[in-house]
């Protein structure tokens, strides 16, 4: 049977390209690999090989054309003896059939979605013990738990062995583990973020301790092109089982290059898992979860909270899931988002707002990378209200992504547009005064709750 | 005025020039002995700049270091030549392949053989290569199916990684080939970081990093030679220059270093640089570093020293950058042509065998292509199942990307 021969895209990115020179005339007869044409691409001009054995039957576009668009008939191929005509008929061949026969979306509904259930089982049983315990202390406790209870964990970064840690994070961990295991490393985040990476395809779990996430800019390949990627590029064969944390955000007066949160940044990426915890239990019960989960997370954490202290369940295994937020404070006037440092804004805006009769709901994700979308929803549709908190930059950000979200799949229950309460467009200043305006403020959200409420 | 003034390499040669390696200075072959396994950076610099070649212009294999090879038998050398002329079959087949529109992209290291086969020859079940993309003989010579590779170049449901990762990049855990990184150089780092774990695990297992001269500009490669300084790890870091990256002359990676291996010095790592078109140079360098390591001495570099004789890639045309009689001018010749002289001198060979090995691969690699082709390719495409896009994002599947994966309808 005639078949056509079609203009090849002899590289990934090419869509049209000039027939240069024909090598073979009507009437000739070719075999599989010889050189027939001469094309050339916008990088190159490379030699084009028959695919099938046959006779050229006719040349349809002639050498010398140019812009031929890939997968254009430029000849067509005959057997022997047979016509040139006989091809007219056929059919230029499908498209191949890639695309997912995909269920209609979902279809237009006339009564709003009923709400979720969320999980709402508290984070420990009624009546345990709880001690007082600094977020620094929790993470400390977390990181000694996992390694006492598993030989594959180790922790690396700057200062965590003999200074341990810049922040204090690594107390005693060098005393009780070793150098094997709580390992000082060189300036370079790239660096031994790579060796993390390395070491976790080679089956161990590192945590690799930033110094902050701002340094770790630096390593944002190892973390996303390798960390994050490889499990899916390598077929499901090598992954990363490793936590990434540091301290995360705007400290005090550090400037512009030390002060970013990076929440949206990573919450963006699939392959990662990203936790910005507020309090000291969800510190330590997030910790813990990372470290043993078999994805790379980064872990979120903030130099102003890591010396406030928290009640801590008393418990010896003490985990908190990911993908489960938190109720800090039930309401039923407006549905107040937060996670990480944004979570105090959050509450105290709530508690002021109490004085002026209005019951805000707040909610902790906890984990933005899964989000627990079924809290949100369920509050939103309870109180029609939402605001949402958070330090990082306003373009998109969290409270952006909550906001399409709720849109999506609550429309019907709003009644008021979500307001986003973000750090201002504009690089941290360093001036005390100045730095306070370009954060959030408690303000801001008391303003956004009042504007949603309509008071 | 100032006196100030900068410097641009240039290449010997341009496209309308002869080729010119007169500036290539290539110390007699067997001129330099095998150093003590303990051997410091400081110690290294003869080796660091010079070039272990045991291959002679009379194809003769002689020196200190085919002394440490000692009696080669017949058929290593054979496994040799075989394992390269597989890889040349199957660089001709692939790239017919990618001009016949059947996949995409493919990219040949014709002239770089002897380095990967020989390497992959030495290491053992569980050392764990991190390679760039052009080390497919690590695969040949570690007898990777030929029906993967291919059905990676051609996105069929013969392809290992369902269509997830470029035709080239493979990624083959058991076969001691970690996934390629597109991202030039990440890869030297985390090899590193592997070797650091089979020593913090004491498998008794190394780890091989791979990088071109021109990736050696990569902060990956400065930060891979400093983390294995500090904590000495059982890694043996190589450094094929095959003298362009993509059009660009390695003096532009090297700038007035003396040579790549001697920048390990200054991390105060042992380097050595070799003949890399030498396949007993290969072997004998490869088995010392790696017994190195396994050792427990730590790092070793190695700048294998060769000629990059195709394209970059199918997507490139050298003719435009450089003199085209380049690769028949290099002169440390052709691997295959060199070990094939050998055999002969040796007794082991002959023009008659050695046309019927070449005949005997090409048609084995013709026929699983062949096959492999029946399962689709870019032309006659037998698209892999999307259900496929959501596999492997995290270690399981997470509750959004099932949902998703049913909304597709899979």
């Amino acid at each position: 049977m005639a078949t056509e021969i079609l203009m090849p895209a002899l590289s990934p990115t090419m869509e049209e390209g000039t027939l240069a020179k024909w090598l073979v005339k009507e009437g000739d007869t070719v075999s599989s690999g010889d050189i027939i044409a001469e094309i050339e691409t916008d990088k190159a001009t490379m030699e084009f090989e028959a695919v099938d054995e046959g006779v050229i039957g006719k040349i349809l576009v002639a050498e010398g054309t140019e812009n031929v668009k890939v997968n254009t008939a430029i000849a067509v191929l005959v057997e022997d003896g047979e016509e040139v005509g006989d091809v007219a008929a056929s059919a230029p061949a499908p498209a191949p059939d890639t695309a997912a026969p995909a269920s209609a979306p979902a279809e237009a509904k006339s009564a709003p979605p009923d709400a979720p259930k969320p999980d709402t089982s508290p984070d420990w049983p009624e009546g345990t013990p709880m001690k007082q315990q600094t977020v620094r202390e929790a993470l400390r406790d977390a990181m000694a738990e996992e390694m006492r209870r598993d030989e594959d964990v180790f922790l690396m970064g700057e200062e965590v062995a003999e200074y341990q840690g810049a922040y204090k994070i690594s107390q005693g961990l060098l005393d009780e583990f070793g150098s094997k295991r709580v390992i000082d490393t060189p300036i370079t985040e790239h660096g031994f973020a790579g060796i993390g990476v390395g070491a976790a395809f080679g089956g161990l779990k590192p945590i690799v301790e930033f110094m902050t996430f701002n340094f770790a800019m630096q390593a944002i390949d190892q973390i996303i092109n390798s960390a994050a990627k490889t499990l899916y590029m390598s077929g499901g064969q090598m992954g990363a089982p490793m936590v990434f944390r540091g301290p995360n955000g705007a400290a005090a007066r550090v400037g512009a290059q030390h002060s970013q949160d990076y929440a949206a940044w990573y919450a963006q990426i699939p392959g990662l898992k990203v936790a910005m915890p507020y309090s000291a239990s969800d510190a330590k019960g997030l910790l813990k979860s990372a470290i043993r989960d078999p994805n790379p997370v980064i872990f979120l954490e903030n130099e102003i909270l890591y010396g406030r202290s928290f009640d801590v369940p008393d418990i010896a295994d003490y985990t908190v899931p990911f993908g489960k937020a938190r109720i800090w404070r039930e309401g039923s006037d407006v549905t107040i988002i937060s996670f990480g440092i944004g979570m105090s804004y959050a509450l105290e805006a709530a508690e002021k707002l109490a004085e002026d009769g209005i019951n805000a709901e707040v909610i902790d994700l906890r984990t933005l990378r899964p989000i627990d979308y079924d809290t949100v929803l369920a509050s939103v549709m309870k109180t029609n209200r939402c605001v949402t908190v958070e330090e990082g930059f306003p373009v998109g950000s969290i409270g952006n992504h909550l906001s399409a979200v709720i849109m999506e799949r609550a429309f019907d229950y709003l009644d008021a547009p979500v307001i986003n309460c973000t750090g201002k467009d504009v690089p941290m200043p360093y001036a005390a005064n100045l730095e306070k305006l370009a954060l959030t403020t408690t303000d801001e959200v008391i303003a956004a709750v009042k504007q949603v409420t309509y008071r | 005025m100032t006196d100030a003034k900068l410097s641009f390499p240039h290449p010997p040669s341009r496209p309308d020039q002869a080729p010119d390696f007169s500036g290539i200075v290539i110390p007699e072959a067997g001129s330099l002995p095998v150093p003590p396994v303990d051997i410091t950076a400081k110690d290294c610099w003869p080796f660091a700049v010079g070039l272990i070649r045991v291959l002679d212009d009379d194809n003769q294999a002689v020196g200190p270091w085919a002394d440490y090879l000692g009696d080669i038998p017949a058929e290593t050398l054979q496994l040799g030549l075989r394992d390269m002329l597989k890889m040349r079959a199957i660089d001709k087949r692939l790239q017919n392949a990618q001009r016949q529109g059947k996949t995409s992209f493919y990219l040949q290291c014709t002239g770089e053989e002897a380095i990967g086969c020989g390497f992959q020859r030495q290491l053992e079940q569980g050392d764990m290569n991190f390679p760039t993309y052009r080390q497919q003989t690590l695969l040949v010579a570690a007898d990777y199916p030929l029906e993967s590779l291919m059905g990676q170049l051609y996105s069929n449901e013969l392809d290992p990684l369902q269509g997830r990762q470029l035709p080239i990049m493979h990624s083959a855990r058991d076969y001691g080939f970690f996934s390629i990184s597109g991202n030039l150089g990440t890869q030297y780092v985390q090899a590193v970081g592997w070797a650091m774990a089979c020593a913090l695990r004491g498998d008794g297992k190394i780890a091989a990093g791979w990088i071109g001269d021109g990736a050696t500009a990569s902060n990956d490669f400065h930060s891979a030679l400093l983390s294995a300084s500090v904590y000495q790890p059982p890694v043996v870091l190589n450094v094929v220059n095959n003298q362009w990256a993509i059009s660009t002359y390695t003096g532009v990676a090297a700038g007035k270093s003396e040579t790549y291996a001697a920048r390990a010095l200054g991390y105060g790592i042992p380097a050595l640089r070799v003949d890399g078109n030498d396949y007993l140079a290969v072997l004998a360098v490869s088995r010392w570093a790696i017994e190195r390591a396994r050792a427990g001495y730590g790092p070793t570099l190695i700048e294998w020293f060769t000629y990059r004789a195709a394209a970059h890639s199918t997507s490139d045309d050298p003719s435009a950058y450089r003199a085209r009689n380049e690769a028949d001018a290099w002169p440390l010749g052709d691997p295959v042509a060199r070990l094939k002289a050998h055999m002969i001198a040796r007794g082991d060979w002959n023009d008659a065998r050695h046309t019927q090995a070449e005949a005997e691969l090409l048609d084995k690699v013709s026929e699983v292509q062949k096959r492999v082709e029946a399962h689709g390719t870019f032309v006659n495409p037998k698209p892999i199942s999307p259900a496929e896009i959501f596999r492997g994002v995290y270690a399981d599947l997470p509750e959004h990307l099932r949902r998703q994966r049913q909304e597709m309808g899979y």
